[in-house]
């Protein structure tokens, strides 16, 4: 792959001025790749770019602190996630060098398995952005990408990598399937009640692990995380369907406005509990009310951070 | 904790969640009283120093510990005590507003206003329209796990609003 080479290039040239940078290298099989923090030279060459880098290298910068010289090789929704940051100035855009390049899409293992029986038969798969190529145990086979592909690729408009400093091979001229997403829009079919006993049911799944905050990107408090504080107590220890909930409503309204839609959060969470029906429906809101997309700009200013004295796009509450 | 500690008393049906400025519709509310125009007793009432102080969270809070309904009542836009609270608390509340539906807890349920001091009619009709629509839709549906509705809840929101930059997500910048 171009990119590849080009990008191993530019990281090689900066790295001097680097401590660390963090991207992704093969892991243990061929549908899983995991962070690959490059300090070295020789750790250049196991740096991977593929339908299966998932993970947003930019959730591991809130374990650094304190002015160290970080590149981050970034798909270009992970990129969103980092020009929110630099945005609303919990990153610091001089300690960052962002490699980017142009993404046809990541593959979603839930999909490949429910389509290929355990994914451990599958030995390869590409994806061109249009059709996946794929050997499963011993025969070629095919699919269209947008059955195999992660939800959010489906709706994705920023498959390049945004205000990075370096950006390697040709651009990506993938187009969003749909503007709405179709698992939501299907999900808003249903009456207030059947939506209500959903959640019930998937609340009642939740085992709270907070695998969902932990593997997003914009969740910087740390330890300081309300789920976890006693005073005020917005949480108890109860593992319980209202309070289950309540932990999805701190992280959906601690995100407003700054969700950037990577799913990071849904892909994460072991009970494969479908938490991004609330942060889609969360995001559009947004960029219905104040055409507003986060991560997209770093000189813009969050709407829920800023005001109008007449808001024309909110009908008065009387 | 048991949902029998909670706030109803004999006769009362609704549980009805406040959270009113003090500097208007806390005052608003007073007028009404003062000029004994008569009011719901449903309403449950917490007072905060601003809408701009309404985390939305409080609002969930409520909801999800199943509080039929929850109203939020502050100063008018442009008369702000802090000049512009209210400003931020509109988007924050309409944010709220129009995410609600996904969740299945029905958006009526929580309505915001603003409402002046000296506004004694005007709160009266607010409180008596939302707690007559409250009425209509009926008691919340039931969280099938939880502890749900009672006193401790609503102390606990009240203790929250108190908090104000002690909470400890003000203590730290990644
Ligand atoms: S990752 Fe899933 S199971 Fe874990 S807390 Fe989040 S929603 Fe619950
Ligand atoms: S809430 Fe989920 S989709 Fe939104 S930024 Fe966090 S991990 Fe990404």
């Amino acid at each position: 792959m171009q990119a590849l080479a080009e990008l191993k290039d530019q990281i090689r040239k900066a790295l001097p001025e680097l401590d660390v940078v963090i991207g992704w290298q093969q892991g243990y099989d061929a549908l899983h790749t995991r962070p690959l923090f490059i300090r070295s030279e020789e750790d250049i060459d196991k740096l991977v770019v593929n339908e299966f880098c998932v993970v947003n290298p930019s959730s591991y910068l809130r374990e650094m602190r304190g002015g160290k010289k970080v590149g981050l090789v970034l798909k270009g929704c992970d990129s969103r996630s980092v020009i929110q940051l630099i945005q609303e100035e919990l990153l610091n855009k001089d300690d960052l060098t962002i490699f980017g390049f142009g993404c046809n899409g990541v593959l979603n293992h839930a999909k490949l398995q429910a389509r290929f029986g355990d994914i451990g038969y599958i030995e390869s798969a590409e994806s061109d952005g249009n059709t996946v190529n794929l050997v499963v145990a011993g025969n070629k086979e095919t699919a269209p990408f947008a059955e195999l592909c992660a939800e959010k690729c489906l709706t994705c408009s920023y498959p390049n990598t945004l205000q990075c400093s370096h950006f390697a091979g040709e651009e990506s001229d993938k187009k969003a399937e749909a503007a709405q997403d179709k698992a939501l829009e299907e999900f808003e079919q249903l009456s207030m009640e059947e939506r209500f006993a959903f959640w019930q049911d998937q609340m009642r799944r939740c085992i709270r692990c907070y695998a969902c905050r932990n593997a997003c990107p914009m969740c910087v408090c740390k330890d300081h995380c309300l789920a976890n504080s006693r005073q005020p107590k917005w949480l108890s220890e109860d593992v319980d369907v209202q309070n289950n909930f309540m932990f999805q409503m701190i992280h959906v309204m601690h995100l407003t406005g700054r969700c950037v839609e990577c799913g990071e959060c849904e892909r994460a969470c072991p009970m494969d509990i479908p938490i991004m029906l609330l942060r889609r429906k969360m995001a559009g809101i947004v960029r219905d009310v104040f055409a507003y997309n986060a991560g997209t700009n770093a000189e813009d200013t969050s709407p829920l951070m800023r005001f109008e004295v007449e808001e024309p796009t909110i009908e008065e509450r009387h | 904790m048991s949902g029998s500690t909670g706030l109803l008393t004999e006769g009362q049906d609704l549980r009805i969640v406040g959270f009113l400025c003090n500097w208007c519709s806390y005052g608003g509310a007073d007028t009404a009283g003062v000029a004994r125009f008569e009011q719901p007793t449903d309403l449950r009432v917490i007072r905060v120093p601003c809408s701009g102080r309404i985390d939305p969270l409080f609002i969930a809070r409520a909801l999800l510990s199943g509080a039929d309904g929850v109203l939020v009542s502050g100063c008018h836009p442009r008369d702000c005590h802090y000049a512009e609270g209210n400003f931020y608390a509109r988007r924050r509340l309409e944010m709220l507003k129009q995410f609600l539906s996904v969740t299945g807890i029905d958006p009526e349920r929580f309505h915001y206003t603003w409402v002046s001091a000296s506004e004694g009619q005007r709160w009266q009709d607010v409180v008596t329209s939302f707690t007559e629509r409250i009425r209509k839709l009926g008691p919340a549906p039931k969280m099938s796990g939880g502890t749900g509705y009672d006193e401790e809840c609503l102390k606990e929101i009240a203790a929250a609003v108190s908090l104000g930059e002690q909470c400890p997500c003000h203590k730290e910048k990644a």
